[in-house]
Order: structure tokens, then sequence, then C-alpha cells
């Protein structure tokens, strides 16, 4: 049985004359912590949103969990999670009105939300805010309640786009313990960052330039192909070679 | 369905929340019932009027006095110089001047009366041409009673005119039902325009919008809230309607009901795809207001379609308050039926099939 659960081929976005993402080719296996790289407008949002279902591609052809990007974007969205660059709760609604619109949109019955959100709450010491509007807490913990949303029917992959943005480096290291605790539970992450200590942590990263994918493979092997002592001195290798703007 | 439910728990609590909407709820009726019938009225009173009297005889003293007990005129200036009462036209101070000319009783005992001459301000309209007819009526009025006075013919009998359906001609009763209008509009057209486009603002429809929720139900469950906003306050304007000028429908509810459901839906339908196709708030309120002048100003809202000019009256077709406000007014004033309306419902009908079908159509998932 194939254990790629994306698997993506000459993927192109243009918005009008602009090529957005530019041919990119990349599988990625069920349980890896995939590490999506790249300077600011480089195209890493977007090829992401291709992905979930959320843009149709130009060009090219993929299929995430199975499902073909194309044509089956809806049939996508009931196996993926996505955690937005920007905090997108109901900041009105409080951390259970939250989970339970969510958990329930994913079809959960009222038992399993439940069981659930008990082991969530519990797991991010939530317990007491539970009824508490979303929108008067802080920063740290908004993105913690969002990936837990975002992972919280158990899906087959997450997309995480810029989870640990603005977050102080304690939350940042919380908020990768959970990245990893759902990872060695099955789900596999996509997941972008701007931080390439955060980089090490991926099984394998890709590095994004111009809508390119310039490079790929596990942090080890990309250190010594640049011959390199850390992920920083990589990225700042090729992102050197960018002609795009901020 | 078990998701509809879900996000329609998701969007009464967020009302509820909000510190804007259950005020606006209540307090839109309230004053569109309760102030708007007596500012937006087109009965014209208080007309400000000189009386230039060269004659000093019995008919026009009669005259003046009648002029003066009159609820729609204000007697400002009583001279014997029309040059005088002129400027004080010119200064806008007078609407309508009545010159009696010299020996004017005389005259009219003679059988060939002088010319009486009115002077109309006008500048406003309106003010000035139904001052100069009203000031002839009560010229007539004051020469039959000196007539029948005399004991000649009663020529007041000559005329009777009445207005059936709204006896006393009181515009108030005209506007109500259209004011009714109005509010569903706002409420039921506008403000899920600005809840979803609100949604694109602050980025939470992304979050929805990678969900597996269909566009078609997440619409729904933006609606189906307002809808029934739409419908309490419409009843608690009828219920103000009734209490407040003595006013209820002589049709049935059912029919107002049905109307409503149907206006409701198309302006919901509308208010949708303009927000679809949006992607702040300043643009939905721009798109709205335009359409919403339109609807106020062609609708029959304030003005008869039938006095427009044809190419207009064209265009009104495809204006859905068109015949919600013909509804409206027939049902309320006249008591018709929706059997003989059935015209006007089968064009609601089709509007609210159009314009959801379009909102439905409009709205991306995926871009």
């Amino acid at each position: 049985m194939d254990d790629r659960v994306i698997s993506v081929k000459d993927l192109c976005k243009d918005f009008g004359t602009f090529r957005a993402v530019d041919r990119i080719t990349f599988d990625v296996h069920r349980g890896e912590i995939f590490g999506f790289l790249g300077a600011n407008g480089a195209g890493k949002t977007t090829a992401m949103r291709m992905l979930c279902g959320l843009s149709y591609p130009t060009a090219g052809s993929g299929t995430v969990a199975g499902f073909d990007v194309m044509t089956q974007g809806e049939a996508i969205k009931r196996h993926i999670g996505y955690m937005s660059q920007r905090f997108s709760l109901y900041e009105d609604l409080t951390v259970w009105e939250n989970i339970r619109l969510y958990a329930g949109i994913y079809g959960m019955t009222r038992r399993q939300i439940l069981r659930r959100t008990a082991e969530l709450l519990d797991r991010l010491h939530f317990r007491d805010e539970i009824h508490t509007r979303v929108g008067r807490l802080p920063l740290g913990w908004k993105q913690k309640l969002a990936f837990s949303v975002a992972t919280i029917h158990c899906p087959e992959v997450v997309f995480l786009d810029e989870p640990t943005g603005g977050v102080d480096p304690v939350t940042r290291r919380q908020i990768w313990e959970l990245i990893y605790e759902a990872a060695a539970g099955g789900t596999t992450i996509f997941v972008t960052t701007h931080y390439m200590d955060e980089a090490e942590y991926c099984s394998r990263v890709s590095i994004m330039v111009d809508g390119q994918i310039r490079a790929l493979g596990s942090p080890g092997e990309l250190k010594t192909k640049f011959a390199v002592q850390t992920m920083d001195e990589v990225f700042r290798m090729l992102a050197r070679e960018a002609k795009r703007g901020e | 369905m078990r998701i509809l439910l879900v996000l329609l728990d998701k969007e009464f609590r967020q009302i509820i929340r909000n510190a804007f909407i259950p005020r606006l709820v209540l307090i839109f009726p309230l004053i569109i019932m309760l102030i708007m019938p007596w500012v937006a009225t087109m009965d014209v009173r208080h007309i400000n009027v000189a009386v230039v009297d060269q004659d000093h005889s019995a008919a026009s003293q009669r005259l003046v006095q009648k002029i003066q007990a009159s609820d729609y005129f204000t007697l400002i200036q009583l001279s014997e110089h029309y040059d005088e009462s002129l400027a004080r036209l010119e200064a806008g101070d007078v609407d309508v001047i009545v010159e009696i000319p010299d020996r004017f009783e005389k005259s009219l005992l003679g059988g060939s009366p002088e010319r009486i001459r009115i002077t109309a301000n006008g500048v406003n309209a309106m003010k000035g041409g139904l001052g100069a007819q009203y000031i002839v009526q009560t010229i007539l009025g004051t020469f039959a009673e000196l007539q029948s006075d005399r004991g000649g013919d009663l020529s007041s009998d000559l005329f009777v005119v009445e207005n059936r359906y709204n006896p006393t001609l009181e515009y108030r009763h005209y506007m109500i039902p259209a004011l009714m209008i109005m509010l569903l509009i706002l409420l039921c057209g506008f403000l899920p325009a600005l809840n979803l486009v609100g949604e694109k603002e602050t980025g939470t429809i992304e979050q929805i919008n990678a969900t597996p929720v269909g566009r078609f139900i997440f619409t729904l469950a933006k609606l189906i809230p307002y809808w029934l906003i739409g419908f309490l306050v419409l009843s608690i304007a009828m219920l103000l309607a009734w209490l407040v000028y003595g006013l209820a429908p002589v049709g049935s509810l059912g029919a107002i009901y049905l109307a409503a459901t149907l206006f409701v839906l198309s302006m919901s339908g509308l208010g949708i795809t303009i927000a679809n196709g949006s992607s702040t708030m300043q643009q939905v309120m721009f798109v709205m207001f335009f359409f919403i002048m339109i609807f106020v100003l062609m609708s029959g809202l304030i003005t008869p379609i039938a006095s427009m000019p044809d190419w207009a009256q064209f265009i009104t077709c495809f204006l859905p308050p068109r015949y919600f406000i013909a509804i409206m007014q027939a049902v309320y004033l006249k008591g018709t039926t929706i059997a003989e309306l059935c015209p006007n419902y089968l064009a609601l009908t089709a509007f609210a099939f159009v314009l959801n079908l379009l909102a439905a159509l409009t709205y991306r998932k995926q871009i």
C-alpha cells in the first residue's frame, strides 16, 4: 500500500500573468513532519491553499489523502485539518463553543466530542478557560487552541501555516510538542515556518524560492549537500538567489 | 441536517452576543413606526398665506376668517398692497398670496365678478401647487356659503368626492405599509450581507471553507436567523401600526405573511449575492445603499409608479419591492385577496428563486 499522503506533480498557480507557484513536485509520506520553508512571498501559502482545496491549481496534478486536488476539493476537506496563518476561530464564541462547532461540522457524535474535548483541554491545561471567549485569550493560547481545533477530528493530514508566528519561545516549544504528539498518533504534518530551529525538528523539509522548490530532503541531507552547519545557513544561501521582493 | 443545527447554534449565539443587533431589532421598528409616519407625510399643512384685501367687504372678511380658521393655512399678513405681500413671498415668508380686488363683492352681486388673483411660490413646488389648490377650494366654499346665506343655490353640493379605502386621504395610511417594507429590506437584506462579509474581513470564513461544510448549508445558516428577526420585526411593526395609528390590515394576515416570506427570501438572496462579490464591509454598504436608493425612489414607496415615464415603469418591473409594496397596500387598505394579487405573488416567487440561485452560485469555497 502506498504510504504517500500528499503527492504533487508540476503544480502551478497563476494570478493573471504572475506565476505564484511554479511547477512544484514532491511527495509527503504518512506520519511525516514535512517542513515547507521559504521567504515571504515565495508562494508557500498559495501552494498550501491548493492542497487544502481552497484554491484551484492552474496546471499540474496532485492528490491529498487519495483525492484529486483539481476535482475533489470537498472530499479532501473531509480528511484534512487546516490552521491558517491568520487566527480564524470565532473570537466572540467560547473555547468550548468553537470546539463543538468544528467537531460538529466534521460530524463527530456528542460523546466523541466530549471525550476528545476533555483530552485536549487536559493536555493544554485549558480546563478553567473552557467558558472563556476566545477573543480574551493571549495569542499563544489562541494558537494552541487553533491547532487543537484543526486536529479535533484526527485528520489524516494537517496543514499548519506558520503556527508559531508571533508566539513566545515557551509557547512555541509547547506547540511543537503538540505537533510531535499528533505525528506520533499517525497524523501527517505539513507545516510552514520562518524559524530555522523549527526546521531542524522536521523529518524532511523543502525550501521554496520564487515559486519553485529549490531544495528537498531531511535537514541532515541538506546541510551536507550545502556543506554548512545549520539549516539557517542553507536557507540564507538559497534565499539570496530570490528575485522577488519581500 | 446536524451540521445546519450546529451552525445555527453558532449564528444565534453570535447575534445575541453582538452588542448591536438585538438592540437594533427593537429600536428600528419603534423609530420607523413611531416617527416616520409623522414626518414623512405628503399632506401639506401650515401654508403661509398673505391676503391683499382691497375690497373690505363682507365677502372678503368672510374669506379671511375662513383662511384663519383652517388648519391648512396660517395667515401671515393682511395688507392692502400687493407689492408688500410679494416682497414677503420673495423673502420666503409667504407661500401663497390672495389678492381680492376693489369692488369685488359688488361685481360679484352684479353677476360679472372681478378676478381674484392667486400668486404661489413655486420654489417648493409641492407646497405652492397644493397651497394654490386649497385656496381655490376655500374661496369656492366661502362663496357657496355666501350664496346660500342669501338664499341662493347651494353650489357647494355640486361635487361630492369620496376617497375609497382611505376615506380621510391620510397619507400616513399609504405610508405605513411601505415603511414596514423598508424594515424588511434593511434587516433581511443588509444585515446578513454585512455578517457574511464580516466573516471575510476577520478571516473566519477561511477556516470554514477548509471544512466540508456545504456552501448551501452555510448560507442557509446565515439567513435563517435574519428571516426570524424579519418576521418578529414585521409583527412588532404591525402591532404598533394598530395600537398607535389604529391601522389594521383589512385583508388577511396570511396574505401579508406569505408576501413577506417571498420578499424576505428575495432580499436576503440579493444581500448574500452582493456579499459574495465584495471583500469589505464598505463595498457591501455602498452597493446596498445604491439598491436601497433605487428601491425607495422607484418602487412606489413614495411616488406612484403610474406617474413615472414609461421607461422608468419598465425598470420598476425588475424591482422586487414594487410587487411587495403593491401587495401590502392592497391587502392593508383594500383587503385584496391572494388570488386577486396572483401576478404579484408569482413575480416575488420568481425573484426569490433567481436571487437565491445567484447567491448559491456566487459563493465559492475554492477560488
